[in-house]
């Protein structure tokens, strides 16, 4: 490690985010800190943690499911560990990574010097810590964690075996309580911003499409979480103190409880889906040198897809007793959603399509996301459809499908925009090679793991067995060794992270050559991204090849963001501005 | 000129693939044994052949792009600079959305074909639920009459039961091929999943509900019949079996099975419960089973299925 203090631009130093080689700035990331930089990484940091034990979770289950009996672990035990970990990856890894990325690029994208809730914004990330011990120690109360799935369908989920108060699913409900406050509190917060603190002239046809993306997640947020709130509350009095919501023995109805859910966990799927979408939106233009096509539609199909996904939930009851004309017309209003996510798959075709397309990794992923997503949709259809949903519902075919628009994804967006946004806020480039050697292994993994899902799940598995019949073995043996090449391919991603942390290669300002304000600003930007001097957009985004600038002055603010931090002190890196 | 041909050409390949997987489609699939088999599978070979269609098409233009237009490395120079193209952007709205309303029209004519779904009556628990089962009678007309039945299906943690008018009770679903059969689908605990994979159906057992539900086995054979809703701890346990048999076969069957004597039927979740206990009860919180219905006949823990 050559690097000094003197080494740093003084507004980098000033910032409470860390500078890689600066004394003590790791203590940093456990203080109760308001800049919306250091919230994003601790989002991260901690949800990648989670997602390391939802794996390990996972992994356990896979050995489970190798061979047909239950002859791992008892088969509560299974059911606790496949609740536990569809709970960890959903409300610990997927919600608050892409939260830790909305706090990281909201502010630089649009100009903005944190967010409009600092101190809201540091209490929202503060209860995830909380409501993720809070799922951790339920595996160590008498009678362990919850095991009624992460549906909690009553009646089985108010069962309460031992008759504690204290239990598994008592512990359970109150975290995703607390994770459904958390995130309104996040929904509150990035949508003021986004809506409030734009740079001039940035307006809603000149903003980045991650930006529309988020508000159109957040959206879904605020109006789906108090449902799913409710519902959880009334599950929490049924379970504890005896109330009847979903009870048909005291006039209650557990189909009541199904609304509550999907009527938000439907919808919650699109919450992590469409800043993936927002993801892929901004770095097929960077990689292909493209400007994305049709970018007002896709920027309006995210508001669509928004609308579609709230009137769509009842595709998950279709065999629980739901009337004819309700399922023709859910079936209905699900198959049209296939038409705004349509046009932002064509229109990423079409941004490849010409392009000089460069293999980063962070492109490598966005790639397989897409194949991946494609083929996803198509189950989805399928899943719409009612009379093979009939067939293929609550089978391994849904957990395929699920796996594929989750993992295969959302997790590949997410590890692509972790490769493509790291320079920016460490101030350090990763590793291609360990990086293509992570990708490579996601894929084969993924692709074993979860396509012969599929199979099984035509030829009638069920999805949540601890065992079955020995006609499903072989897509199981696939499976599971998908799932274990899956863990080995975090290990070139780990010490990827940390090694690149540490001591990666120096990362200029705009490393990819991309277009967008936050690459206008220094890698790591300074604690108030532009501070005083916030550029006035003149066009919009992803100008690819179009040579129009995308700020009045562009130039003057690249010189700035590149005068800093410099790997050599130079007579460059002086500030240009005195210091207050 | 030769741009129409490459076009024309892959058009012509894509499909070609496309057709080639509908014709793999039945290989995916457990034997057709309901008469809303051929129905569903129909369904799915459409959009199976639909989605590869789609899928081959996608894929084939992103390789076609990663492997003929890679940026050589240090290569600075942009890609062309086009931002949309309004007709094309209608056409990829306007086409997924008739692909969608013809398979919506399509889900919709067999929803209406298969008709299995009967009425649904609230009641207040367990004892309520088995009294409004054992009242039940076959209703409906033309399309929706069923000859034989009720059925009742009694779901419970973790077991099946099956009660047929004539008054006998077994763990496995015994049923006359080629006649509609009407069944009325109970649970005295949990949700269930009523599920026979080979029939392509599929109904949540809702405890407060009793459900009439209509289904016709097609085909004579022994097939899995699974709980599909999650139902606790020895969920993956709790399967069957449906035997379809002739009409003589079935009436054969009954008479038979009258007259044995009830008694418990063997219950894997029971035993495998007992083994937990035997092992000191390790594990997570879970209720213990109910006990094996008393039926006249139980289920063989060495029988085959077919699908």
């Amino acid at each position: 490690m050559s690097s000094t203090s003197a080494s740093f631009d003084p507004r980098v130093l000033r910032a409470p985010h860390p500078v890689p080689g600066a004394p003590d700035n790791w203590k940093r990331f456990f203080t109760f800190n308001t800049d919306a930089k250091v919230i994003g990484i601790q989002y991260i940091a901690l949800a990648l943690f989670f997602l390391l034990v939802g794996g390990l979770l996972a992994m356990i289950m896979r050995g489970e499911l190798i061979t047909p009996p239950a002859d791992l672990v008892d088969p509560s035990v299974y059911n606790g560990l496949y609740t536990m970990h569809g709970t960890v990856m959903l409300f610990l890894f997927l919600f608050p990574i892409l939260n830790g990325f909305n706090n990281l690029l909201i502010p630089p994208m649009i100009g903005a010097p944190d967010m409009a809730f600092p101190r809201l914004n540091a209490l929202a990330f503060w209860l995830f810590p909380l409501f993720g011990t809070i799922l951790m120690v339920s595996f160590f109360v008498p009678g362990g964690p919850s095991t009624s799935g992460w549906w909690a369908y009553p009646p089985l989920s108010t069962q309460n075996p031992l008759g504690l108060f204290v239990n598994g699913q008592f512990l359970w409900i109150l975290a995703v309580a607390l994770s459904g406050v958390s995130s309104i509190m996040g929904a509150v917060n990035f949508v003021t911003t986004i809506l409030r603190m734009r740079a001039p002239g940035m307006g809603w046809f000149r903003l980045p499409i991650f930006c529309w993306t988020a508000v159109a997640a957040q959206v879904i947020q605020l109006v789906g979480l108090p449902v799913l709130t409710g519902g959880a509350v009334m599950l929490l009095f049924d379970l504890s103190f005896g109330t009847s919501f979903y009870q048909p023995e005291g006039g209650g109805d557990p189909m009541l409880y199904q609304h509550f859910f999907w009527f938000y966990s439907h919808p919650a799927v699109y919450v992590m889906a469409l800043p993936v979408f927002g993801i892929f939106s901004e770095l097929f233009p960077v990689y292909a040198r493209k400007p994305l096509f049709g970018y007002e539609f896709v920027a309006v199909a995210s508001f669509g897809i928004t609308f579609l996904s709230l009137i769509v939930w009842v595709h998950h009851m279709f065999y629980s007793g739901t009337p004819q004309w309700m399922r023709n017309l859910f079936m209905a209003t699900t198959m049209l959603i296939a038409v705004p996510t349509g046009i932002k798959v064509f229109a990423w075709i079409a941004t490849l399509w010409r392009g000089r397309l460069r293999l980063t990794t962070a492109m490598l992923f966005c790639l397989g996301g897409l194949i991946n997503f494609i083929f996803a949709g198509i189950t989805g259809v399928m899943l719409a459809t009612v009379p093979v949903d009939i067939h293929v519902g609550n089978t391994y075919f849904v957990v395929g499908h699920f796996h594929y628009v989750i993992f295969n994804t959302l997790t590949f967006g997410v590890f692509a925009a972790i490769y493509h946004w790291f320079p920016k806020f460490t101030g350090r480039l990763m590793y291609e090679g360990l990086g293509k050697l992570h990708f490579v292994l996601t894929f084969v993994g993924s692709t074993l793991n979860f396509l012969p899902m599929h199979w099984a799940g035509l030829m009638g598995m069920p999805r949540r067995v601890a065992s079955y019949d020995p006609e499903f073995a072989l897509a199981n043996v696939l499976a599971s060794l998908g799932a274990f090449l899956l863990g080995v391919a975090m290990i070139p991603f780990l010490l990827n992270l940390v090694s690149s942390w540490a001591r990666g290669e120096r990362a200029s300002a705009n490393p990819w050559q991309a277009i967008g304000l936050e690459w206008l600003l220094p890698s790591p930007p300074p604690l108030e991204n532009f501070e005083e001097d916030v550029p006035t957009v003149l066009n919009g985004p992803y100008g690819y090849g179009l040579n129009r600038p995308l700020v009045a002055d562009e130039a003057r603010y690249i010189a700035r963001a590149n005068a800093s931090p410099a790997p050599t002190p130079t007579p460059a890196s002086t500030p240009r501005r005195p210091e207050p | 000129m030769t741009t129409a041909l490459w076009i024309v050409l892959g058009l012509l390949l894509d499909g070609a693939l496309s057709r080639w997987m509908v014709a793999q489609v039945p290989h995916w699939l457990p034997v057709q044994a309901s008469a809303a088999a051929p129905h569903v599978d129909a369904l799915f070979a459409l959009e199976t052949g639909i989605g590869t269609f789609l899928f081959v098409g996608c894929v084939t233009l992103i390789l076609i792009t990663v492997l003929f237009r890679r940026a050589p490395k240090y290569d600075m120079v942009n890609g062309d600079p086009i931002e949309g193209n309004l007709k094309l952007e209608i056409t990829w709205t306007l086409l997924p959305l008739l692909i969608v309303a013809l398979l919506t029209w399509q889900g919709i004519r067999v929803n209406t074909t298969l008709a299995t779904l009967g009425g649904k009556q609230r009641v207040s628990g367990g004892t309520e639920a088995m009294a409004v089962s054992a009242a039940a009678t076959t209703t409906g007309t033309g399309a929706l009459a069923a000859p034989y039945g009720p059925v009742r299906v009694i779901a419970r943690q973790w077991s099946w039961e099956f009660v047929y008018p004539e008054g006998v009770r077994s763990a496995e679903l015994h049923l006359p091929v080629d006649q509609p059969v009407q069944l009325e689908l109970v649970s005295l605990d949990v949700l269930h999943g009523f599920y026979v994979p080979a029939f392509r159906l599929k109904q949540d057992v809702i405890p407060g509900s009793v459900i009439a539900y209509r289904l016709t086995p097609t085909r004579e054979g022994r097939y899995r019949l699974r709980d599909s809703l999650f139902s606790g701890a020895y969920f993956a346990s709790n399967q069957t079996d449906v035997v379809v048999e002739s009409a003589e076969g079935f009436q054969t069957w009954l008479r038979e099975a009258s007259k044995q004597a009830p008694h418990p039927s063997w219950n894997p979740a029971r035993e495998l419960h007992e083994r937990r206990l035997r092992r000191g009860d390790q594990g997570w919180a879970t209720v213990p089973p109910a006990p094996p219905p008393l039926v006249n006949v139980g289920l063989d823990p060495q029988a085959s299925h077919e699908a």
